[in-house]
């Protein structure tokens, strides 16, 4: 699972516009398979945490009604320079993280 | 050579457990620790009233036009609609992401940290035409604002 999120951190007059896109199925829990009648096993990212220079700015809770491959925009007040860290962990336990250095 | 050859298979044998010990450590216990706090109740929850209730609290919202909600008027594909919402106020704990008639309302929750403005983006999933509903929680208070989406095609599966 590495390298499944992509980071761009700008900062302009002390806020720090972040986006972040994630490589993730987002299976949402209670669906069938349309053939078969199967349920498909949920799979889905549960939290996503947003540090910057160890100060936690945003944490995210999601259910699998977040778009696959999910996108995330968030704004804070940073400086340039700082290092910006995004982890996820989803309902099965795995889990990925990404540095980058606000620009 | 027979004993050699046990002694063999045993090493490969209490390897083999070791690993499955640390792959059930990091896939059983790590969630556990980490997840602690994911509101799974107000997920489950099927009505919007009692989840935001679970989630935040309250289980109603006072109006406010400080809160703006950007989503496109017709979204063709129901499985991408981009969301964004930006509470103009001070203090912003929060902001909760609902779409009433999807199977599961609450989509996603937004804790703001040190710093962090009101203000948030990203793409949910709606089944059918509805409201997207932010509700932002500011000193202790609820506030919500709500823009319709009409969805051609729905992408909640079935």
């Amino acid at each position: 699972m590495a390298k499944s999120i992509k980071i761009r951190a700008k900062e302009k007059d002390g806020v720090v516009e972040l986006k972040a896109l994630m490589t993730h199925p987002m299976q949402p829990s209670g669906q069938k398979d349309k053939k078969t009648g199967e349920p498909i096993p949920p799979h889905f990212i549960q939290e996503v945490t947003c540090t910057v220079a160890d100060r936690t700015v945003l944490t995210a809770q999601w259910s699998g009604g977040v778009s696959k491959n999910p996108y995330i925009a968030s704004m804070f007040k940073g400086k340039k320079g700082e290092k910006i860290t995004l982890s996820w962990v989803d309902n099965k336990g795995e889990s990925d993280s990404q540095e980058a250095e606000i620009k | 050579m027979s004993i050699d050859i046990k002694r063999r298979l045993f090493l490969k044998g209490s390897v083999a457990a070791s690993a499955v010990g640390a792959a059930i450590g990091a896939g059983m216990l790590t969630p556990g620790q980490v997840l602690a706090a994911w509101p799974k109740e107000a997920f489950d929850n099927k009505d919007m009233a009692g989840s935001m209730e679970t989630l935040l609290g309250m289980s109603s919202a006072e109006e406010s036009g400080e809160i703006e909600v950007k989503a496109p008027e017709i979204a063709e594909n129901g499985a991408v609609v981009p969301v964004t919402i930006s509470a103009d106020m001070d203090g912003v704990e929060s902001i909760a992401i609902y779409a009433p008639n999807n199977p599961s309302p609450l989509i996603a929750n937004f804790v703001m940290g040190a710093g962090a403005m009101g203000y948030c983006q990203t793409r949910i999933k709606m089944g059918k035409t509805g409201d997207v509903v932010g509700v932002v929680k500011a000193g202790g208070k609820l506030y919500k604002a709500a823009k319709e989406v009409k969805v051609t095609i729905g992408g909640c599966g079935g």
